[in-house]
């Protein structure tokens, strides 16, 4: 406790120098690490303001020494030059003090990476799936197991290109937060559809690269409810800028009946997939799910970005036999930007595959079914 | 000291206009070349940069697209590392070494001049990679993989960029280590040469050991993206963090590959205007060998946050922080140097000081990052971003500038004006400040890098950096007004115009220095 208390006074000592030293302390001016809420981000905030403290006594004694020979040792103040060039003694001292220096600096250091490391007994287990650009969180364990969603940027882009006012949380705001209850040890599984991916909250103090075909873990535990915001850390193509976390850590009260509104949301929206669609009907459903999932790289209009992303309106695929179209969604196109979409359901896929084959300057005329996508899956 | 050498060759035969720099095999003519080729890299560089930061001054995008702000933080990057500081110190290794330890030229003159004549080579693939469809690559200069799979042929002419760069890298470096192993003057024993040469003894044998292995990993991603291998593809039994570990093998000693021969660039000048020797010697050329050896075992620490088991993160927390002994050393010597020295400070010694101050900034810095806790938080932000430039930027470039106001008198024969140098050092320190400072505070609070917006609270921030780099990019041009206005109407310098400076070519050799450096070696005593 001491330490920690020890460690906040530099901190706050730092931060005040600093913010005298601009002459400005808007509150727009985060100086330091957040203190955050888990053991992890308090450790790392302490641990970083004590080797703040030990580094400012070394600046001092080195710069102190330097500002000395500079301000006394000057040719201009007449100063004759030494011709000493060497004194093993010294050099011995100055070889093995550093040394002792980075043993007391090793010891904290250690204590609070164990700390952060151990994941074990979690009270809540959830998969956390980096897509380009957005994130899919899997309850896979403890209360709300089998919950599933997509979490999306809110930010609408007139915001973005300035055709509409920048909302507060511009950027860091998202369709579907990552609900927690307090106080519980929450596990993540990183993984990636595509890319690497890094998944990066500095309240809760976590960051960890998602990677592609492998399962990585991580853990937090916050002890105070709120909304904690981050985001992508690992550049991982166009809009990597866009696709920020929000964790929002409720009461246990209010996590259960979110849990309830989750199943019953997902019972709702369980299509039957045996159901025959209407044309128009589907595509209204595929705007939505191309809203969602492709225009990041097709574009609203169709035509895709020259060079990096093919256009829709158009393509030969597009236009062709739909079986063509249901595999290259369902597989992907390895070796491109163009993922695997296997995630969404078979009403899903048929619904924006209509959706494409019956808009800009594409008129196919007729309505993929759930049942010809399902057909198809392996 | 023995009388200053009588030329008579430097009217020898060698083509004149452009087939002069084309063909010749001459370690100055090579050396001005790479100065001037870096020059123009770090203009071009600089550009890149400007675009960066002009986007990011405020919320929002304004003035390029997210791709192509990819491309710009990537082609920054590799134009910087590659373009600008290494050739800039194999221009200085050029210069210098064989006049410096009493050498009439390069052991292996002609192969010298296709090192060089690789890199424009090299500098215009990457730079027309802007052109093909899809643009440069967006990855980072990093490059990592699997991202590097989905990019455009912009990618490829990338790969084989860095080929031909890493080809260079090794054509000079085979030559400077022959030069300084086989080629120093009677008397001149390893231990009695000037620090700057033995840097660049220890910074070569660095390079070939490492360029082949970033040569390997995009020959690897060339094949992972044409030729269906899956090396970091885990769908074919691959591993996209394999990439990361092959890198960043090459990667750390590259950061020693361009700090090295700035420590050598400033054990030059310090003790030149401290007119006193360089203090510890021996425990100097130490130092930066085992800073050297250290660099080839703690590459993981870019790799904290992969998700690599807690003993191997307490591993190499403990090797990486073990560097900031040796590089201790070298700041207490350079201290101990100055102290009861005789100290004035023309505008060599105020970069080298500038260099001194900030470079241990950002050795702090990298102190608090070898923490993997605390790295946890920072990797992947802004913090990184201002760290790195502190080392490469007040590090490696200002040892650059100390280097070059420290010799022009000796290449040009005539003087660079104090009093502008003066200023491009003042002007050059307060807005490298105002740019990169401020970063480390966006990056402990949380910002990430390569983003090309962001949330409202880091706004003011990104505002002063912006201004900064405006500034310092600005304030580069009159560098180059400085260097040309010494060339065309310096005072005619005197041949030793630094009273402190002691090494072969101030004591031994005219100014300007003549076109052949020693045609007959002098005897070092």
């Amino acid at each position: 406790m001491t330490r920690r208390v020890a460690s906040r006074t530099i901190g706050i000592g730092i931060g005040a120098a600093l913010a005298a030293f601009a002459g400005a302390a808007a509150a727009a001016y985060q100086w330091n690490l957040a203190p955050g809420v888990t053991r992890s981000s308090q450790g790392v905030y302490d641990l970083h303001n004590i080797m703040m403290g030990i580094i400012l006594v070394i600046f001092l004694a080195v710069f102190g020494v330097l500002s000395y020979a500079i301000y006394a040792h000057r040719k201009s103040r007449g100063h004759q030059a030494a011709q000493f060039h060497e004194n093993t003694t010294v050099e011995m001292i100055w070889t093995v003090i550093p040394f002792f220096i980075l043993i007391t600096m090793a010891w904290p250091a250690t204590k609070t990476l164990l700390a952060m490391r151990d994941s074990s007994n979690p009270d809540l287990t959830v998969k956390v799936t980096g897509y380009q650009w957005k994130w899919g969180y899997d309850y896979l364990k403890g209360e709300g197991e089998g919950i599933s969603f997509m979490s999306v940027l809110a930010t609408t882009p007139d915001q973005i290109y300035g055709n509409a006012p920048k909302s507060e949380h511009y950027l860091l705001e998202v369709d579907n937060r990552l609900v927690v209850p307090v106080g519980k040890k929450v596990r993540l599984l990183t993984t990636a559809n595509d890319v690497i991916h890094s998944w990066f909250v500095p309240e809760l103090g976590v960051k960890q690269d998602a990677n592609p075909g492998f399962v990585r873990d991580t853990f937090f535990r916050a002890e105070r409810e709120g909304i904690y915001r981050g985001q992508c850390a690992e550049l991982c193509g166009k809009d990597h800028g866009f696709m920020p976390v929000v964790v929002e850590v409720v009461s246990a009260e209010k996590y259960a009946a979110w849990v309830a509104a989750q199943r019953a949301r997902m019972a709702a929206a369980a299509d039957d997939p045996n159901k025959k669609w209407e044309l128009a009907e589907l595509k209204a459903r595929g705007e939505k799910v191309y809203g969602q999932n492709c225009v990041a790289c097709h574009q609203a209009n169709g035509q895709g970005v020259k060079g990096a992303f093919p256009a829709l309106d158009g393509s030969k695929i597009v236009n062709g036999p739909a079986q063509g179209q249901i595999a290259l969604v369902l597989a992907g196109k390895p070796g491109t930007a163009m993922a695997s979409f296997k995630q969404l359901s078979d009403t899903e896929i048929a619904a924006v595959i209509t959706y494409t084959r019956n808009s800009w300057g594409n008129k196919a005329g007729d309505a993929v079914q759930p049942a010809d996508v399902k057909a198809q899956r392996k | 000291m023995t009388s200053v050498q009588t030329h008579h060759g430097d009217h020898a035969h060698h083509p004149a206009g452009v087939m002069r720099w084309v063909t010749t095999t001459n370690h100055k003519d090579i050396g001005t070349l790479y100065l001037w080729f870096s020059f123009a890299m770090f203009i071009v560089g600089g550009i890149m940069a400007l675009v960066i930061r002009a986007e990011l001054f405020q919320p929002g995008m304004q003035i390029v697209q997210p791709e192509f702000f990819n491309q710009m933080t990537t082609l920054h990057g590799l134009i910087m590392v590659f373009g600008a500081i290494m050739p800039a110190f194999v221009g200085f290794a050029n210069w210098q070494i064989p006049m410096m330890i009493g050498a009439a030229d390069m052991a292996f003159p002609r192969m010298n001049n296709w090192s060089f004549w690789l890199l424009p080579a090299a500098a215009v693939l990457l730079v027309s990679s802007m052109f093909v469809p899809g643009g440069a690559a967006g990855t980072g200069w990093t490059l990592y993989a699997p991202l590097t799979v989905q990019m455009g042929p912009g990618m490829d002419l990338t790969i084989f960029a860095v080929h031909i760069l890493g080809m260079s890298s090794i054509l000079g470096s085979i030559n400077i280590i022959t030069t300084v192993l086989n080629l120093r003057a009677p008397g001149m024993s390893l231990m009695r040469m000037p620090m700057f040469c033995w840097t660049w003894l220890i910074t070569a044998y660095l390079l070939i050991a490492v360029m082949p292995v970033l040569a390997g990993a995009v020959t690897m991603t060339l094949t992972d993206r044409h030729f269906g291998t899956s090396f970091f593809s885990a769908a074919g039994g691959g591993d996209p963090v394999l990439y990361q570990h092959i890198f960043w093998f090459f990667g750390h000693p590259e950061v020693y590959i361009i700090a090295i021969p700035a420590f050598g660039v400033i054990s030059q000048v310090i003790p030149a205007f401290a007119r006193k020797p360089l203090f510890g010697y021996g425990s100097m050329v130490y130092a930066t060998a085992s800073i050297a050896i250290l660099s080839f075992i703690v590459w993981a620490h870019h790799m904290y946050t992969v998700g690599m088991p807690i003993t191997g993160q307490l591993y190499f927390m403990y090797a990486t922080m073990l560097i900031a002994v040796p590089t201790g050393v070298k700041v207490f010597n350079w201290v101990a140097t100055m102290w009861r020295g005789s100290l004035s400070f023309e505008t060599p010694m105020l970069f080298a000081l500038g260099f001194l101050f900030l470079f241990t900034l950002g050795g702090f810095s990298g102190l608090i990052l070898s923490l993997t806790a605390v790295d946890v938080q920072v990797h992947d932000t802004y913090y990184v971003v201002a760290h790195f430039h502190y080392v490469m930027v007040a590090g490696a470039l200002f040892a650059a500038f100390a280097g070059v106001y420290f010799w022009l008198p000796k290449w040009t024969g005539r003087m660079y004006d104090e009093r502008l140098g003066k200023a491009h050092f003042w002007l050059t320190l307060v807005f490298f400040n105002m740019t990169f400072f401020v970063q480390h505070f966006l990056g402990l609070a949380g910002m990430p890098r390569r983003i090309p917006d962001y949330a409202l609270q880091f706004t003011e921030f990104n505002q002063i950096s912006s201004i900064g780099a405006f500034g310092f990019g600005l304030s580069q041009l009159l560098f180059l007004y400085v260097v040309l206005k010494t060339i065309r109407s310096g005072d005619r310098a005197a041949q030793r115009p630094w009273e402190g400076a002691d090494s072969l070519e101030w004591t031994h050799l005219p100014t300007p220095a003549p076109y052949h450096s020693f045609e007959t070696p002098p005897l070092v005593k």
